[in-house]
C-alpha cells in the first residue's frame, strides 16, 4: 500500500546547524506515529517543511504522491494536512465558535461570501459540534482571550480537524497540562480527533504519553533519525535512552 | 437600516444652509474613514487613501471637462470606479505587507501621485482647476440652495447605502474572515484561505469608497487640486477612523460629523486652534476610548451578555 | 561637467541638514519603535526657535557670531527640555500599544504643535537670514558657493560621527545599542529603559531641531514647514532602513541627490522622484536597504 506521506532525503540548514539531514520517512494511512527528541532536534521543524512554512534545502516530500515539498500552507492546508501548534494559533478576539466558524468557511470553497452571515445555522452547527467533541460546548460564546491555556491548546486542534486531513500533525498536544491531566487530556484529544484523523503524528516529550498512545515512534537527534519502530522498540534503544529519553527510564 | 438614511436625506430639507454643506463634506468623508475602517479590520491602517481620493476626483473632473458628464450620480459611480481601478492594481502589491510598513508604502504611494499631480501642467499643477456645477438627472439646478440639498441627497443617499453594505460585509463569512487576518494571518494560511486575498478585496473595497468620496469633494468644491493626495488629507480620513473605532458603522458617521462640526466651530471662534483641537481630541479618544466611540454603545451589549472585564485578566494571568 | 559638479555639491548640501534630521527620526524609531510623525515638527520649532533667537540678538546689536552660537545654544536647550516633557509627560502613557496606535498619538502631537507654532509665531513668513552672510562666498572648482551651504556638510558629517562613536564606542551607546536589538534581554540585565527613551527621544527631538536651526537662516518660515520636512525625512529612514544610522546617510545622500538633480534637470519631479525610490525599495526591500528580514517562530 503506498504511504499517505513519503519524505526522501530531507535537508534543511540555519547558518551551521543542521535541522534535517537526509531524512527519510514514510507514513502509512491509519498509523499513529510519536516524534520524540531534545529540543533542537529538528521535529518541529520537520513538521513545518511538511506543512509548507519552511521550504526544504533540498530532498522531496510527497502527500498522497503529490509532491508538496515546495508549497506554501495554504496550498498543502487544502491538499490534507492540517497541524496543531506548540503555542495554539488562534484568533484570540474572537470567540471560540467564531475561530471555527472562520475554519468551517475555509472549508466550504475558496471564494468567501461577501454576505451571508458567518454564524448562519448551518456553519454554527458544525462549529459547536466540533467544540462538544472535546468538550468545550458550553464555551463557544467566550473570547479566547478569556480561556485557560490547556482549553485554548484543544480549540486549536479541533480547527485543525475542520478540513478531515489526511494527515494530522500534532505539535506537543500536552504541553502545559498536569501531569494528572495528561491522560484524560489525551484521551480526549484522540477521541475527538478520530472521527476526521485517521492518521496522526504527534510530537511529544512525554514518554508515558509516547508508550501508551503511538503506534510507530520516530526518534531524531541533531536532523536524522536515531530510531524508527515500535514503542517499545525505540524506547529501549540504548542510543535513544542515551540522547533522548535521558536513560531515565 | 434603509429608513435612517431616507429619513436624514428627507432631514436635508428642513437643514438651514451652512449646515447642508457641512453636512455633506460630513458624508463625503465618512465615506473614506468607512473604506479605512473595512480595511482596518484586517490589521492594515492605510495612510493613502488621499491617492484614491484622489484618484476619483481628477478622474471624475476630467471627465466631466472633456465629454460633458456632469450628472452627480454619474460622478459619484465614476470616481468610485477610478478608486476602485486603481486598487485593483495596488492592492496585490501591497496586500503582502503588514503594520508599519502597508502604512509608510500607502503613504509613499499617495505622495508619489501628489509629486506627479503637481508637476502635471496639463492639470494645472498645483493650482489645480475648476469643473462645473453638477446637474442630476438631466435638470440642472440654478438656485444655489436647491443645489446644495441635491448634492447633500446624493451623498448621504451614497455614503447610507455604502453603510449598509459595510454592516452586512461585517457579520458575513468574508468579514470574519478579515477579522482573523488581523488576528493572526498564518492560521488563516493554514486553514487554507487567503489572507492576502482578503487583505485585496478590502482594499479594494476601501479604494471604491474613497474613489466615490473624491467625487463628492469635487462636487461640493467645484475644483480640484493636488491637496486631495497630499498626506495631510489621508491623515485626517484616518483620524476620522480612529475616532470612529472598527466596531460600529454609524460610529463612523458620528465621528466624521464630530470632526466636521468642531473645524467649523473653532474656525469661527478660534481661528487658527482647530488642528490643535483635534489634536487633543485625537490623544484623549485614544488614551479614554481605545476602541473609538463606537465602543460606547457596543461594550455596552457586551456586558449586558455578562461578560466582565475582570474575569478575562484573571484567567489571562493564569499558567497556560 | 560644472553641471554635474553642481547637482553633486547641492546634493550634499541638501543631504546634510536631512541627515541630521533623518538620523534624529532613525534614532527614536530604534529605540522606542515609534515612527514620530511629529519629527518634522520639532524641524520647523528649531527653526522658528532660532529665528527669534537671532532677531532678539540683532535688536541687542550682538555681533552675527555670537547670535550664531547663542541660536544654537537656545535651540539645544529648548529642544531637550521639549522633548523630555513629551516623553514622560504624554508618549509614556502609550507604551505597549500597537505600533499604529503610536503613530497616530504622534501625528495628534504633529496637529498641536503645528497650531501652537502659529499661536506663537504667526502664519507669515518670518526669516533669520544674518548668520547666511557670516562666512562669506567661497569660490570651488570655479563654481561660487555661500560659504554657509559648504560649512553644513563638514557640519553633519561631525554629527554623524560624534552620534556614531558614542553609540559605539561609549558605554552609554552600547546600553542603547543594546536597546535597540534586545530590549527584553537589555531589561533582564539591568538596564533602565525608561532612562534610555526618556534620553533617545529628547536627543532625536534635539537633533530635529538643530538641523531647523542650522537651515534656519537659509529658507523662510512659514506654516507647512514640518509636514514637508517629515515626508522627506520618512522617505529617507524608509530607504536606508528603519532604526540605522548607516541607512540615514545613505538614505539622506540619495534623496538630496535625487533632489539636486531634479531641480537642475527636471523643476518639480523632486517629491515624485524620490518617493518613486522609496516606494521602490519598500516593494523589494521593505526592510530598507540595511537590514534582514527575520522569520516569524512558530
Amino acid at each position: 500500500m503506498n504511504p499517505v506521506l513519503a519524505v526522501r532525503g530531507l535537508e534543511k540548514r540555519f547558518g551551521a546547524v543542521v535541522a534535517a539531514d537526509a531524512l527519510s520517512i514514510d507514513i502509512a494511512a491509519g498509523q499513529r506515529v510519536s516524534l520524540i527528541g531534545a529540543n533542537g532536534a529538528g521535529k518541529t521543524t520537520f513538521v513545518n517543511m511538511v506543512t509548507g512554512y519552511l521550504k526544504p534545502d533540498r530532498g522531496s516530500i510527497a502527500l498522497d504522491g503529490v509532491h508538496i515539498g515546495r508549497r506554501s500552507p495554504r496550498s498543502v492546508a487544502r491538499l490534507g494536512i492540517s497541524r496543531s501548534f506548540q503555542v495554539p494559533q488562534l484568533f484570540i478576539e474572537l470567540t471560540a465558535a467564531e475561530n471555527l466558524a472562520v475554519a468551517v468557511s475555509g472549508m466550504h470553497a475558496t471564494t468567501l461570501s461577501l454576505h451571508s452571515p458567518a454564524e448562519a445555522p448551518g456553519r454554527r452547527d458544525k462549529a459547536i459540534e466540533l467544540l462538544q467533541r472535546f468538550g468545550l460546548a458550553n464555551l463557544a460564546d467566550r473570547p479566547i482571550s478569556e480561556l485557560a491555556g490547556g482549553v485554548r491548546k484543544l480549540i486549536d486542534i479541533a480547527m485543525a480537524l475542520v478540513r478531515r486531513p489526511k494527515l494530522l500533525l500534532l505539535d506537543e498536544p500536552t504541553s502545559g497540562v498536569s501531569a494528572e491531566e495528561k491522560f484524560a487530556t489525551m484521551d480526549r484529544v484522540i477521541h475527538a480527533v478520530a472521527p476526521d484523523a485517521a492518521t496522526i503524528v504527534f510530537v511529544e516529550h512525554d514518554m508515558e504519553i509516547v508508550g501508551r498512545y503511538a503506534d510507530r515512534v520516530i526518534a531524531f537527534y541533531s536532523g536524522r533519525i536515531l530510531a524508527d519502530g515500535s514503542p517499545q522498540d525505540v524506547l529501549r534503544d540504548p542510543e535513544v535512552r542515551r540522547y533522548v529519553t535521558g536513560g531515565a527510564r | 437600516m434603509v429608513f435612517p438614511v431616507i429619513a436624514v436625506t428627507l432631514f436635508g430639507r428642513v437643514l438651514p444652509t451652512w449646515t447642508l454643506s457641512l453636512a455633506t463634506i460630513a458624508a463625503s468623508n465618512g465615506l473614506v474613514a468607512l473604506g479605512i475602517v473595512v480595511l482596518a479590520r484586517t490589521g492594515n491602517v492605510s495612510f493613502g487613501q488621499g491617492l484614491f481620493f484622489a484618484a476619483g476626483g481628477y478622474g471624475v473632473a476630467l471627465i466631466a471637462n472633456n465629454w460633458g458628464i456632469t450628472d452627480a450620480a454619474a460622478q459619484m459611480l465614476i470616481g468610485a470606479a477610478c478608486g476602485g481601478l486603481l486598487g485593483l492594481v495596488i492592492g496585490p502589491l501591497i496586500a503582502r505587507y503588514s503594520g508599519i510598513f502597508f502604512g509608510m508604502l500607502t503613504l509613499a504611494l499617495s505622495m508619489v501621485f501628489y509629486g506627479a499631480l503637481v508637476k502635471t501642467t496639463v492639470l494645472g499643477g498645483s493650482d489645480g482647476f475648476n469643473v462645473v456645477r453638477p446637474s442630476l438627472f438631466a435638470i440642472s439646478f440654478v438656485d444655489p440652495r436647491e443645489a446644495d440639498f441635491m448634492l447633500y441627497a446624493v451623498s448621504v443617499v451614497t455614503t447610507g447605502l455604502a453603510g449598509i453594505a459595510a454592516t452586512i460585509l461585517f457579520r458575513s463569512e468574508f468579514g470574519l474572515a478579515s477579522l482573523a487576518v488581523r488576528e493572526n494571518n498564518l492560521r488563516v494560511e493554514y486553514l487554507g484561505i487567503s489572507a492576502n486575498r482578503i487583505i485585496t478585496i478590502n482594499f479594494v473595497i476601501a479604494a471604491v469608497f474613497a474613489g466615490a468620496s473624491g467625487a463628492f469633494a469635487l462636487m461640493a468644491q467645484r475644483h480640484i487640486d493636488p491637496q486631495f493626495a497630499y498626506w495631510t488629507t489621508s491623515g485626517e480620513f484616518v483620524f476620522i477612523a480612529v475616532l470612529a473605532g472598527y466596531q460600529s458603522v454609524s460610529a463612523v458617521f458620528v465621528a466624521s460629523l464630530a470632526l466636521e462640526l468642531v473645524r467649523s466651530f473653532s474656525n469661527l471662534y478660534l481661528p487658527n486652534t482647530w488642528q490643535l483641537v483635534l489634536g487633543v481630541f485625537l490623544l484623549a479618544v485614544i488614551l479614554f476610548l481605545p476602541r473609538g466611540i463606537g465602543s460606547l454603545w457596543i461594550r455596552q451589549r457586551r456586558k449586558s451578555a455578562g461578560v466582565s472585564a475582570e474575569t478575562s485578566a484573571v484567567e489571562e494571568g493564569a499558567p497556560s | 561637467m560644472y553641471l554635474f559638479l553642481t547637482i553633486v555639491l547641492d546634493g550634499l548640501i541638501e543631504a546634510s541638514w536631512l541627515f541630521v534630521v533623518a538620523l534624529g527620526l532613525t534614532l527614536v524609531f530604534g529605540v522606542l519603535k515609534i515612527l514620530n510623525i511629529a519629527h518634522g515638527s520639532f524641524y520647523a520649532l528649531g527653526a522658528y526657535i532660532a529665528a527669534t533667537a537671532v532677531t532678539i540678538a540683532a535688536a541687542h546689536s550682538l555681533p552675527p557670531a555670537l547670535g550664531f552660537v547663542a541660536m544654537l545654544i537656545s535651540v539645544a536647550l529648548i529642544a531637550s527640555i521639549v522633548g523630555l516633557l513629551l516623553e514622560r509627560g504624554l508618549l509614556k502613557l502609550f507604551y505597549g500599544r500597537d505600533e499604529v496606535v503610536l503613530l497616530l498619538v504622534t501625528y495628534a502631537v504633529f496637529l498641536i504643535l503645528e497650531d501652537t507654532t502659529k499661536l506663537i509665531w504667526g502664519v507669515n513668513p518670518i526669516y533669520a537670514s544674518q548668520p547666511y552672510e557670516l562666512f562669506g562666498n567661497v569660490e570651488f572648482a570655479g563654481l561660487y558657493y555661500v560659504g554657509y551651504d559648504l560649512l553644513l556638510i563638514p557640519a553633519a558629517a561631525a554629527i554623524g560621527l560624534a552620534v556614531w562613536f558614542g553609540l559605539n564606542r561609549t558605554v552609554m551607546g552600547k546600553i542603547v545599542l543594546a536597546v535597540i536589538h534586545n530590549e527584553e534581554m537589555s531589561v533582564s540585565m539591568g538596564v533602565r529603559v525608561n532612562r534610555v527613551y526618556a534620553g533617545a527621544f529628547a536627543f532625536g527631538v534635539l537633533l530635529a531641531a538643530l538641523a531647523g536651526a542650522l537651515t534656519a537662516p537659509k529658507i523662510s518660515m512659514q506654516p507647512g514647514l514640518s509636514s514637508d520636512v517629515i515626508i522627506l525625512s520618512f522617505a529617507i529612514v524608509v530607504i536606508g532602513g528603519l532604526g540605522s544610522v548607516e541607512g540615514a546617510a545613505i538614505g539622506a545622500v540619495l534623496v538630496g541627490l535625487a533632489r539636486a538633480t531634479s531641480v537642475h534637470l527636471m523643476p518639480q519631479a523632486e517629491l515624485f522622484m524620490i518617493y518613486l525610490i522609496m516606494a521602490a525599495v519598500l516593494m523589494f526591500r521593505p526592510e530598507g536597504l540595511f537590514k534582514r528580514e527575520t522569520a516569524r517562530r512558530i
